[in-house]
């Protein structure tokens, strides 16, 4: 990697930080959509702690990893709309046509979207530490971070390969159903051995059920390798996936 | 006489209109149709195993329960979605040329409001089908299906009239837009996800006292229990109390719109 490549990728995280910074309005609906989910589920679905089978009696601890994770995918997806916004506006080909390579474009708006998510991440922890979710420890809540900026980055690449797919802010619909989707077809609700009919097979197949899980040990219990090691294969094997997708789609892209 | 037969044309062009341009527009669509749609499988799913709960009603299933919950949030949706068309209306100028013609104001929001309803038909269509492929029974057979249709048409203008007040206000879609949240939180704050008994406190409390509970409650009878009448009746009334306090916003809104233009 070249010193002028790492210099490009800042510069596109730094022009992500001023959009934050001048727009600030802009984090709003990342931030508010997965704390509303959080506290609405919580005080719709509490009670199902009481089923038998279920892992532990505090649901807002259960909740706690599906909402952090549904923030880093509407804020990878807003990547995308943002990407849409500038193929819209002509931006996009002026980087096209500098000397920059496609994958450092595209490293900067991913890098820029798993930093953002930390700031729901944030505001989901808060409140849910508010009314009473465990703590996770010091290794359960980096644990958490962690894999919320990698889900971000899987779900930015995504979302920029449909922004470069169909070049319009359009898509942004599919970009957020699609990972809404993949983060709530899961043990979202109830562990897998509650789950109803066509769900709990979903759900086992589903790659992202395993992040779900090791994000929440640390809050429903203990934090043990054999839980992580498989989530890190997922998301691993995810943005490598979503990765190779989206810098085909931007190698495709003409300036 | 033929002042309200041009009026009614006007209102089913508008309304025609509305309807089409939420086909043709898929980030319109999608909020109104796939999200619900999306939520219903999951929390159907996921949560379904809720029916086991001691305290909870008796019901065929979770998802002849979640029907009339997904039918909600669906015509809640829409009725914001058609808000948001207003507002863009108003900000490309549409709206101003509609007040410059020889129609009745009222008639140019009733038109953006019978598109709205149209689209609450669909959706209620949409999930009630989708429950009947899926094993759900309607109790209240046909007439039971129609009444859960009726009513939640009438909530969607009821509701829609909030919408199109704010769009008629601000003229700002984006605005309108912020009121996407806000709906997710009354929601959650009613009987469409889970019965109130079952909830937790405060939501159990708010859940109680809020209209939109009784508006549920009104369409899920039909759907679960059969046409017994009394939720239904209260849902009516509280679709009455909404639609005056949207009708009282909307005309203030108006006389603003008007005075200030644009």
């Amino acid at each position: 990697m070249r010193r002028q490549d790492i210099a490009t990728i800042f510069a596109l995280v730094d022009r992500s930080k001023n959009e934050l910074l001048r727009v600030p309005g802009a984090t709003i609906p990342g931030v508010l959509a997965p704390t509303i989910f959080f506290l609405g589920l919580n005080g719709v679905f509490s009670s199902l702690t009481q089923l038998t089978g279920f892992t532990t009696d505090s649901y807002s601890s259960f909740l706690v990893p599906v909402s952090v994770l549904q923030g880093a995918g509407f804020t990878g997806a807003a990547a995308g709309v943002n990407l849409a916004r500038d193929i819209e506006q002509g931006w996009l080909d002026r980087l096209l046509a500098s000397p920059a390579p496609r994958w450092v474009l595209l490293t900067g708006t991913v890098l820029a979207a798993s930093l953002r998510a930390f700031i729901p991440a944030t505001a989901v922890l808060l409140v849910a530490f508010g009314i009473g979710a465990h703590w996770p420890g010091l290794d359960g809540l980096l644990l958490t971070y962690a894999m919320v900026a990698v889900t971000a980055a899987v779900a930015a690449c995504y979302a920029s390969t449909l922004a470069l797919h169909y070049k319009s802010q359009s898509a942004a619909p599919l970009m957020q159903a699609g990972m809404l989707a993949l983060i709530l077809m899961t043990t979202a609700y109830a562990p897998l051995e509650l789950l109803q009919g066509w769900l709990q097979d979903v759900a086992r197949l589903n790659p992202m059920t395993l992040v779900v899980d090791a994000v929440r040990q640390g809050f429903v219990g203990t934090i043990t390798w054999e839980e992580t090691w498989p989530a890190i294969v997922a998301l691993t094997a995810m943005l490598t996936l979503v990765g190779a997708l989206s810098l085909r789609g931007m190698r495709r892209t003409a300036a | 006489m033929s002042e309200l037969a041009t009026n009614l044309r006007v209102v089913a062009a508008l309304g025609r209109r509305s309807v089409r341009q939420t086909f043709r527009r898929p980030q319109l669509m999608a909020p109104i149709v796939v999200f619900p749609t999306l939520l219903l499988a999951v929390q159907t799913g996921g949560a379904g195993a809720a029916v086991n709960l001691p305290g909870f009603p008796p019901v065929q299933s979770f998802l002849q329960f979640m029907l009339a919950g997904a039918m909600m949030q669906s015509l809640m949706l829409a009725a914001n979605s058609g808000g948001i068309a207003l507002a863009v209306d108003i900000e490309m100028g549409f709206t101003d040329r509609l007040f410059a013609a020889p129609i009745s104001r009222y008639a140019v929001v009733m038109g953006r409001l019978a598109g709205t309803a149209a689209l609450g038909v669909a959706s209620a269509l949409w999930f009630l089908t989708i429950g009947l492929i899926f094993g759900a029974e309607i109790a209240g057979g046909v007439p039971g299906a129609l009444v859960a249709i009726g009513l939640t048409a009438a909530a969607t203008v009821a509701i829609g009239g909030l919408g199109a007040s704010v769009a008629l206000r601000t003229g700002q879609a984006s605005i309108v837009q912020g009121m996407f949240p806000l709906i997710f939180v009354i929601l959650f704050l009613s009987t469409a996800f889970f019965p109130d008994g079952l909830m937790v406190e405060p939501a159990q409390t708010i859940a109680r006292y809020n209209p939109l509970s009784f508006v549920v409650e009104g369409i899920r009878e039909p759907i679960v229990a059969g046409l017994d009448g009394t939720d239904v009746l209260d849902a009516v009334l509280a679709i009455a109390g909404i639609a005056a306090f949207s009708l009282l916003l909307s005309a203030r809104a108006l006389r603003h719109r008007l005075r200030v233009g644009g």
